[in-house]
């Protein structure tokens, strides 16, 4: 086991490596200039171009990718070209959030998809089923912000239960932090929600129909107990991967409710960096993301050894 | 009770004590909740002309001299305006007493000059000032003086600037840094303080009051007058999503917004609970900008052309819509300010798609595609290049429009390359009316080749008016001056007014009081009611 995760450790270095030079190439080879964006409406030539001599965008372009590497080799990951503040230091201010938002989508997402992917199997063929089966392409096919505004407009301005915008730390008190917290992470597990309870209603419905579940049956257990002991357990491994994978994707869904919900998280900080050019922002948030998503996988393949005695590495 | 209700209890009471014990203590009381029209980045209101940083100098920082609600130049930091010898080669300039740092040091002769020097290796009007100045010589601690080669008509202009870049006065210590280097220490001597502790670019940026501040007697007016603080604190709040932000301000989570999109303007008047404000009755001008270095408007003929196919009201309708916000106006200089004309203008704007034919064919128009640059990701300015294309399409030109975000814009209208090498044939953008009161100010007319703003006009007779009303100390020739300028940038085409507009500014009515009309958005003066 720990060979293996020494081993899926190691292989995080050539992905890495392969991110850094892709990202750092799209940047600099993508239309746009972050000296003449901070130059502004009246700057002539000359003033931009000293701008850039400044930011050290008129090296070559592969003086400027070692540069950057022998930094992030060394734990720097430079200094945001607007706001005069290291990149380490804006990630961690805008870690928590995108944290938080992640945590309580997926525990919301898991705490309902899964009840109802088991009772959709469970009551297979009627209206129940059907429900959740139409739930779930509805909630495949909004797109998050239309359930974010729909969620405001209701919650928010119409019945001023909760508030419209903003994010409070958890160091500022739980309750503030979880009033504001309800409707983000509502918005996006509505996708994930959809997603999980169709793969569970699958592998349930699938391991219903197993022998050993007669035979369950057969010695007298509750439906209750051959649904969580037997049912459950053995139609784990696919819904844990889909969880793995709703993980992954939530990067992309968080992006769009930390704008809808004023969050200021990663999302917000790396879309503000490719609207202003900030590459270093934006290289360094990629790769974060590449780290995490490497290590979400790995979780997820340790996990199965939980749900699967008879998967070992 | 069993140990799924012993437990179920507990937690209920873990998560209500929780819940209770985190109930916000109330926020101090007078904060100003603002969502500005972008969020802050830059602190360096000399480095960059970006209008978000100078709000933000506008905070913290105080000038020498500023505009009032009349454009009329008043003195801020002075004591009084400047001395001007017989000659008109010598200004004295007298520091009023007890002007202090925020860090409680006075503010010193030694501190302006610093910073005017600092400023004029930046600004266009502080580059033509310098070029006019013999030397800045400090006479004590409150009195300096500026002696000139010549006398310069734009002396008190120049130092009064309303807009970016604004001659803020900083520390000496501060403005010794390189002008292309930004600083890394805020101290101002204005009328807020800049927490840079609380500042979390993307989130907030917060200002408090500066208790020592020393506000002229005079009532505020405009940019100059008395400064008086009337909040404890300030915080601009970072909410890019307009429509998250209109929703916060209906629901009364923020007080205050610089500048709501036009089309969720409607929704706003509907709450009885929002006001909409005219802070700024000057307003913006839309601008065609052609590039003169690339053919087809290397020909003044075919740019003239572009002027008479178009006309105002097309671009404002799809823009803004609604009339109250837009005006039709020709004026280069603003309509309703002193340098207001409508000299030179005959005969364009009007939408004569003949005489544009007739035009493009004396100019030899070739047909070739112009490469026409359309931002699409500032909805300010997103509809009007579809009505520039349609309007030249109907001259007679062959319009290739090329969609774009509004930095790829930025980056590219720099570049003097031919339009099929990454070039551009035309854009367009808005100035702020604060940016082009007068010909030396308005950057646009600046037409020395090479040096000239994007663009790149060149046209010496256009250089020697804008020298003459530099030199022109005389209003009433001032203004004639202007109207030739003018003139001469109708025939040259160096760019095309297309109207101007209004943003009003969103409030919450019975909350926000006193919103100073101004060239700037600015929150002294302004009071909360109901904190």
């Amino acid at each position: 086991m720990l060979a293996f995760v020494a081993r899926r450790l190691l292989s995080t270095i050539p992905v890495l490596a392969i991110v850094a030079v892709f990202v750092f190439l799209l940047l600099r080879l993508t239309p746009g200039d972050p000296a003449a964006v901070i130059a502004g409406e009246n700057a002539n030539a000359a003033q931009i171009g000293e701008i850039r001599a400044k930011l050290g965008l008129d090296r070559p372009l592969a003086t400027q990718f070692f540069v950057w590497l022998g930094h992030v080799l060394q734990g720097d990951l430079g200094e945001s070209f607007f706001y005069k503040k290291t990149v380490a230091e804006l990630i961690l201010e805008r870690l928590e959030p995108t944290l938080m938002l992640s945590l309580c989508t997926i525990v919301l997402a898991v705490a309902i998809a899964i009840p109802l992917g088991v009772l959709a199997a469970y009551r297979h063929d009627t209206w129940v089923d059907r429900a959740t089966m139409a739930f779930s392409v509805l909630g495949f096919s909004v797109p998050v912000f239309v359930v974010g505004y729909l969620l405001i407009q209701v919650f928010a301005l119409e019945l001023g239960w909760l508030p419209v915008q903003g994010y409070r730390r958890l160091s500022q008190g739980f309750g503030p932090f979880l009033e504001r917290m309800i409707l983000p992470s509502a918005t996006l597990s509505v996708i994930y929600i959809a997603l999980i309870a169709r793969i569970t209603r699958a592998s349930v419905l699938e391991v219903l129909g197993e022998d050993y579940i007669r035979t369950a049956r057969a010695k007298g257990l509750s439906d209750a107990k051959v649904l969580r002991r037997h049912a459950l357990r053995n139609a784990a491994v696919p819904i844990v991967t889909v969880i793995g994978i709703g993980i992954a994707l939530l990067i992309g869904g968080a992006i769009v409710t930390e704008s809808v919900y004023n969050i200021p998280g990663l999302g917000r900080l790396v879309v503000d960096a490719v609207l202003a050019r900030d590459f270093p922002i934006i290289q360094a948030v990629i790769l974060v993301f590449s780290v995490a998503y490497v290590l979400v996988n790995l979780a997820i393949d340790l996990a199965y050894t939980l749900f699967d005695p008879r998967i070992r590495y | 009770m069993n140990r799924m209700e012993s437990f179920a209890a507990a937690a209920a009471f873990a998560f209500g004590t929780l819940v209770v014990g985190a109930v916000p203590v109330p926020v101090a009381a007078q904060t100003i909740n603002a969502v500005m029209h972008s969020d802050l980045r830059i602190l360096d209101p000399i480095w960059t002309t970006a209008y978000i940083v100078r709000n933000h100098g506008y905070m913290i920082y105080d000038t020498l001299l500023a505009v009032d609600e009349k454009l009329e130049v008043r003195p801020q930091m002075l004591e009084r305006l400047p001395e001007a010898s017989a000659d008109n080669l010598t200004y004295t300039f007298t520091l009023r007493e007890g002007l202090l740092w925020h860090d409680g040091a006075p503010v010193t002769s030694a501190d302006a000059v610093a910073s005017i020097k600092r400023w004029s290796a930046r600004d266009s009007m502080g580059q033509k000032l310098s070029g006019f100045v013999k030397e800045w010589q400090e006479v004590d601690a409150r009195t300096f003086k500026l002696v000139l080669k010549e006398p310069y008509g734009l002396v008190t202009q120049s130092l009064g600037k309303p807009s970016s870049n604004v001659p803020f006065i900083m520390p000496k210590r501060v403005a010794d840094t390189n002008p292309m280097e930004q600083i890394s220490d805020f101290t101002g001597s204005g009328p807020f303080v800049f927490r840079r502790d609380e500042w979390k670019p993307g989130d907030k940026t917060v200002y408090v009051k500066f208790d020592r501040y020393r506000p002229r007697a005079e009532p505020a007016s405009g940019l100059a007058g008395g400064k008086v603080v009337k909040v404890n604190r300030v915080e601009w709040r970072a909410i890019p999503d307009h429509q998250t932000a209109v929703n916060a301000l209906m629901a009364g989570e923020i007080d205050y917004i610089e500048a709501p999109p036009h089309d969720l303007l409607p929704v706003l008047r509907r709450d009885r609970n929002v006001a909409l404000v005219d802070w700024n009755p000057l307003g913006n001008q839309y601008v065609f900008r052609f590039n003169a270095t690339q053919p087809p408007f290397d020909n003044p003929k075919i740019r003239q052309a572009v002027a008479v196919a178009f006309n105002q009201e097309d671009f404002l309708k799809a823009t803004i819509g609604d009339a109250t916000y837009y005006k039709v106006c020709k004026a280069l200089f603003i309509c309703g300010t002193p340098l207001e004309s409508q000299r030179g203008t005959e005969g364009y704007l009007e939408s004569n798609f003949e005489r544009a034919r007739a035009l493009l064919r004396e100019g030899g128009y070739d047909g070739r595609p112009v490469v026409l640059m359309q931002s699409t990701d500032l909805v300010v300015l997103t509809n009007l290049a579809p009505v520039a294309k349609d309007l030249m399409t109907r001259a007679g030109f062959n319009i290739d429009m090329q969609s774009m975000d509004w930095q790829t814009l930025v980056a590219r209208r720099v570049k003097r390359d031919p339009p099929a090498a990454g070039g551009w044939n035309a854009a367009m953008t808005s100035w702020v009316a604060a940016d082009i009161l007068n010909p030396v100010m308005t950057g646009f007319l600046n037409a020395s080749c090479d040096t000239a703003n994007w663009g790149w006009p060149c046209d010496p007779q256009m250089e020697k008016l804008r020298d003459d009303f530099a030199r022109e100390t005389d209003l009433a020739r001032q203004k004639a001056i202007a109207e030739q300028v003018q003139v001469r940038a109708f025939e040259i085409m160096t760019h095309i007014p297309l109207g101007q507009w209004y943003q009003p500014a969103a409030i919450r009515k019975g909350v926000i009081e006193g919103i100073p009309t101004a060239p700037a958005p600015v929150f002294w003066n302004v009071a909360k009611k109901g904190n």
